[in-house]
């Protein structure tokens, strides 16, 4: 069963220097206060694993939390690059970064995989793509009954996934709605589970719906972080912020203006009770 | 009425659209070209997005692959997993929207690396979905500025597959979708030779020279026996793509996407 902490219990509990880790969100619900939190308990070390690096983990990789990352698309939605990925992978600023590279049909195939409890996950993949021949885990198979030649690549088994949702109830039941992404996989396929929440209420209301639903039981903890997606969004609660999106490319670029922006923001925002 | 000529293209690419297709949409000039079609000549096309939205109808153009506005206009969101597994690998998508850094003569892409894999000079976002989207939608179509660094001789990076480097290797893959059946430019159209499988200009944009489309491609470029002009944008087409990126830019507070 899920307890209910504080963030930075959650966090101080359930992610280790040096544990692989996903922080899951397509787009939406990217869990934002998680990561900074992992920042602020200088926690290090981490494999990171997500489909779509983002902010979060362009702001974790700058901050020198990352060994390595596993991904698929490494850009910054609709604006550009990601600087500080980039500066790790092409001048290993502020240390190297090793890089295992997929697709997204693939890493998709491997949380689903991982949640299954399979070793690995068979998909029609990488065909003609070098991406096969920069990626060792990325293998071939043949089908057993049609002969046919198949991708295989290991399941993804993150030591700890981190998601965030819109609600939980008393009793730690998590509730997503919307653009649901991977989480539900992320969560399934990992050694320990934490999620932030926008509230707890008495009924999470889902009687009669689909919304995904993670038992109390599938999650270690469940910590209140209200706004913890910000800047991206929480359906039914605040929009994506897409100016600060636009705004992180000029931030991002400079290392000087990065740190600078980290230590105001993460690491001693004014008025926080942190020294 | 003039246009610019980023307009020509995005309005080039829509017309490829129809309404029977159920088109996988990429951010950025795909998805103003899928939504310009719905928006005119081709209301019930069906609009997917990686993020899960199954026949999203958004009324100004996402930033990002799943922004709120996609999952509140679509019938129903499904999960990623089950995006790649069912809707794409399971063959239901009739059209692919890509782009990328580099394109080659064959219709391969690069959105992987400018430079070398292990010491890359520029470390571009990667596959995303691209890798399947290539091989698993029944065509592609390519929308890509033209340019000597972008219309290039060999890619740096084989990142999505196309025709294959020397054209037959899709074939020889088992492949039964079609590949890239079109490019579409801000000079020009591109379609492929049936047999050789090299992409030639079919089209050149109202005001361009068959010379300016060479000055911009990284090889020999070919074109077809007849090329004719592209038709110009129309007053309907023009008001529709401004109107659609008065309303993006409106609603993100930023400047739009063209």
């Amino acid at each position: 069963m899920a307890e209910i902490l504080s963030l930075s219990d959650a966090i101080a509990r359930f992610v280790r220097s040096g544990d692989a880790v996903a922080l899951e969100g397509f787009t939406h619900l990217i869990p934002f206060a998680a990561g900074h939190e992992i920042i602020r308990q200088g926690i290090t070390d981490l494999t990171l694993i997500r489909m779509t690096p983002d902010l979060i983990y362009d702001q974790m990789i700058g901050c020198g939390c990352a060994r390595k990352l596993v991904f698929s698309w490494g850009g910054n939605p609709g604006v550009g690059s990601l600087h500080r990925l980039r500066d790790a992978v092409e001048r290993g600023w502020p240390r190297p970064l090793e890089i295992e590279e997929h697709s997204h049909s693939a890493m998709a195939h491997a949380y689903a995989a991982g949640a299954a409890g399979m070793p690995c996950a068979i998909l029609k993949g990488y065909l003609g793509s070098e991406l096969a021949a920069v990626n060792a885990r990325i293998k071939s198979i043949v089908c057993p009954f049609t002969g046919e030649m198949l991708t295989a690549v290991p399941a993804l088994r993150p030591d700890v996934t981190v998601v965030h949702a819109q609600r939980a109830d008393r009793a730690g039941n998590v509730l997503i709605a919307g653009i649901i992404g991977v989480q539900k996989e992320a969560v399934l396929s990992a050694g320990r589970s934490v999620a932030t929440v926008e509230e707890v209420v008495d009924d999470l209301g889902t009687t009669g719906t689909n919304a995904i639903v993670l038992p109390s039981w599938t999650l270690n903890a469940v910590a209140l972080a209200p706004g913890g997606a910000r800047p991206s969004y929480a359906h039914g609660y605040y929009d994506r912020d897409n100016a600060f999106y636009t705004a992180w490319d000029a931030i991002a670029r400079d290392r000087e203006r990065f740190t600078e922006w980290i230590d105001a923001n993460i690491k001693h925002p004014a008025g926080a009770a942190r020294a | 009425m003039t246009w610019s000529a980023s307009e020509m293209m995005t309005v080039a690419a829509a017309r490829a659209l129809t309404n029977d297709d159920i088109c996988f949409v990429g951010i950025g000039l795909p998805s103003a070209a899928c939504n310009l079609a719905r928006l005119t000549h081709a209301p019930r096309l069906t609009l997917v997005y990686e993020s899960g939205t199954l026949e999203t109808k958004p009324h100004v153009l996402p930033l990002s692959i799943g922004d709120g506005e996609l999952y509140e206009t679509a019938l129903t969101t499904v999960s990623v997993p089950e995006m790649f597994q069912y809707w794409l690998q399971g063959g239901r998508i009739t059209v692919g929207f890509l782009g990328g850094a580099q394109v080659d003569r064959f219709g391969n892409l690069n959105s992987t690396v400018i430079g070398s894999y292990a010491k890359p000079k520029v470390r571009l976002p990667g596959s995303g979905g691209a890798t399947e989207i290539s091989t698993s939608c029944h065509r592609i179509y390519i929308v890509m500025r033209h340019g000597r660094k972008s219309f290039v001789e060999k890619l740096d990076f084989l990142t999505s597959l196309g025709h294959g480097p020397t054209g037959r290797e899709r074939r020889a893959l088992g492949l039964r979708t079609e590949g890239p059946s079109l490019i579409v430019t801000d000079l020009c159209t591109m379609r492929p030779d049936a047999e050789s499988k090299e992409f030639e200009v079919v089209t050149l944009h109202p005001g361009v020279t068959a010379d300016a489309v060479r000055e911009n491609t990284g090889w020999p470029v070919r074109f077809a026996g007849q090329v004719h002009e592209t038709p110009a944008p129309t007053p309907d087409e023009l008001g529709a793509l401004r109107d659609l990126n008065a309303r993006t830019a409106q609603a993100h507070g930023v400047t739009a996407a063209e």
